[in-house]
């Protein structure tokens, strides 16, 4: 039974940019570690001769005419941000504060 | 005579250009339909009734002002709430779009209306797709209509529910591992995953890029290869869809439903999804629908693929991980919702941080954590790297399939439907659910659900896999078996259900 500890499980989630309370750093550690132990054999059965498969249809080099179509509205769409001014979307602070 | 309600898609289009009834009066058969059930059912997320009749009275004064309407024009229609709709709210049933208006019509919703479908609305599903139940539906699960608190499958629960108690004759689902068609196996309705690249994917939100795809949910094999041409084709938003032609499917169930003798036809047995893991009643239906088959002169042929084994192992590493990365695009700034920390600085990181913390369900989150674990430095090459690898394996083993077969027809899930909570805090239950519908999403190749026999008062189907672009096979193939099968199976005792009400 392989373990992932809560401090990886907050690492991850930093990563990912989620805020999880205490109580869902331990359900997700302990969860994590069954998914990965069932999934970790996949590594055992696939050697490193087997190509990798990305996409199910093999697409190579997808062209098309470039043509002017119209786009969204504007105004509909920043309609919808959860915070716009002057045409443009708002957002906080990009950079924290010492 | 059976109601109008019960009647199929191709069947109510007869009636409409017959002149024998209107597309306003059937859209409120279904809207009232939809208004008596959905308190309970909670299988519609919106219904845009103003909407949907205002599309079929602009039909019917077509039709009386004798322009020409494509052949489906004025059958109501449902979508799954991860489609587009300009104006309408959708959602991908998460806290996190409630609210949200698209300012643009996904393309399977243009083709809808080009073809002068009204739509009813949106119906529920698992939050951003990930479930096999409802039960992670952000606005509550979806009931089944052929039992008390039974799930409808999933993710697309609503879709499949809403079909099955006629509450619209057929609805657009998606299916990135099976949502389509096990939530198809646990309602009786036919349910099918084109191959991949066979419909647009432009304004679905996504999922998993390199296996979702859009797919019909109809009562008969023939509404959903209809429903499939008119959904499918190639769309120069989607650099993934298909140039070249697929061919007829209506024309391809129609001629699987008149076959009567199936000499030369060659149905693969996949071993490895014929066993263990099954339910006895699953394995019945599924055996007698063989026998019946070999019985009007097909082959029935066992092939092995051993890949089959460990799909589920690389469905949940793959699938995590293009969800990490898609669903990075909720971050509280262009669409969806804000929410900023109770505590501490706010920046565009913490906001971002507990926007995607308190609006994403514990589902959404565990598979975002995990595919940022599956993908991050240390750890790719034993697990994202090794799925990927398998991804090869599954291709290689439908490849061996087809070359000596011409289709594989498998049981479409483990076990008939089970009751709300039953296994929704065993994540590995769960998600074996689908262990028979995720190699045909690793492959691209097309499959469908056909409903074939009772077990136990409950439905039980087969599924039908064929080769990359060989849909119309599938169609073909799917008609034979639905000629095979009991009615019993796709017919829900809606009454019944009705009294519960």
């Amino acid at each position: 039974m392989s373990t992932i500890s809560k401090e990886e499980v907050a690492r991850l989630a930093d990563l990912a940019r989620i805020a999880l309370t205490e109580e869902q750093l331990d359900q997700y550690a302990a969860e994590l570690a069954v998914v990965s132990d069932a999934v970790s054999k996949l590594a055992e059965v696939v050697t490193p001769d087997i190509p990798a498969t990305s996409h199910p249809i093999p697409l190579t080099n997808v062209w098309r005419e470039d043509v002017v179509v119209e786009g969204l509205n504007t105004e509909e769409v920043l309609a919808m941000a959860p915070f716009a001014e002057d045409g443009k979307f708002g957002v906080p602070a990009i950079l924290g504060e010492e | 005579m059976t109601e109008i309600f019960k009647k199929s898609a191709a069947e109510l289009a007869e009636l409409l250009r017959a002149g024998d009834v209107t597309s306003e009066e059937l859209t409120k058969i279904f809207l009232d339909r939809i208004e008596r059930f959905n308190g309970r059912m909670n299988a519609f997320l919106f219904v845009d009734a103003e909407g949907a009749l205002e599309q079929a009275r602009a039909v019917d004064a077509d039709r009386a002002a004798g322009v020409e309407l494509p052949p489906f024009a004025g059958v109501p229609v449902a979508l799954k709430d991860n489609m587009c709709q300009h104006g309408i709210p959708t959602t991908a049933a998460s806290k996190m779009l409630e609210g949200w208006l698209p300012p643009y019509d996904a393309t399977v919703v243009v083709k809808l209306k080009e073809a002068r479908l009204p739509i009813l609305g949106h119906t529920n599903m698992d939050e951003f797709a990930m479930g096999s139940s409802t039960e992670h539906s952000a606005f509550g699960p979806t009931e089944n209509p052929w039992g008390e608190k039974l799930i409808p499958g999933g993710s697309g629960g609503g879709s499949a529910a809403a079909v099955a108690a006629y509450l619209t004759p057929w609805a657009l689902g998606s299916d990135t591992g099976g949502s389509i068609r096990q939530p198809g196996a646990m309602t009786g309705t036919v349910g099918t995953k084109p191959t991949y690249g066979a419909v647009s994917r432009y304004g679905i939100i996504a999922m998993a890029s390199s296996l979702d795809q859009v797919g019909p949910v109809a009562r008969t094999v023939a509404d959903a290869a209809a429903l499939q041409e008119i959904i499918g084709g190639h769309d120069w938003h989607d650099s993934t869809s298909f140039t070249n032609d697929l061919g007829s499917f209506v024309d391809a169930a129609a001629a699987g439903a008149e076959a009567g003798d199936l000499t030369g036809l060659k149905i693969g047995v996949v071993k490895e999804l014929s066993g263990p893991g099954f339910e006895q009643g699953i394995l019945d239906a599924y055996n007698k629908v063989l026998a019946d088959l070999k019985a009007k002169g097909a082959e029935i042929i066992e092939v092995s693929c051993p890949s089959f084994e460990h799909s589920m192992a690389a469905y949940y590493l793959i699938m995590p991980a293009e969800v990490s990365s898609n669903l990075a695009r909720y971050d509280g700034v262009r669409y969806g919702n804000r929410v900023e920390p109770a505590e501490g600085p706010v920046t565009a990181e913490t906001m971002m941080a507990a926007t995607r913390g308190e609006k994403f369900g514990n589902e959404v989150k565990r598979r975002i954590i995990l595919g940022t674990f599956a993908l991050s430095s240390g750890q790719y090459d034993q697990f994202y790297g090794a799925a990927q690898r398998m991804r090869t394996l599954t291709q290689r083993d439908f490849n061996e399939a087809f070359a000596k077969v011409d289709v594989l027809v498998t049981p479409s899930t483990p076990t008939t439907a089970f009751k709300f909570g039953e296994k929704v805090n065993d994540l590995l239950a769960m998600y074996m659910n689908d262990m028979t519908t995720i190699p045909a999403n690793l492959a691209g190749v097309p499959a469908m659900q056909i409903p074939v026999h009772l077990s136990e008062g409950l439905p039980v189907g087969v599924q039908v896999i064929a080769p990359a672009s060989e849909d119309a096979r599938m169609y073909k193939v799917g008609a034979m078996i639905e000629a095979v099968a009991d009615e019993a199976a796709s017919q829900c005792p809606v009454e019944k259900y009705e009294e519960l009400i």
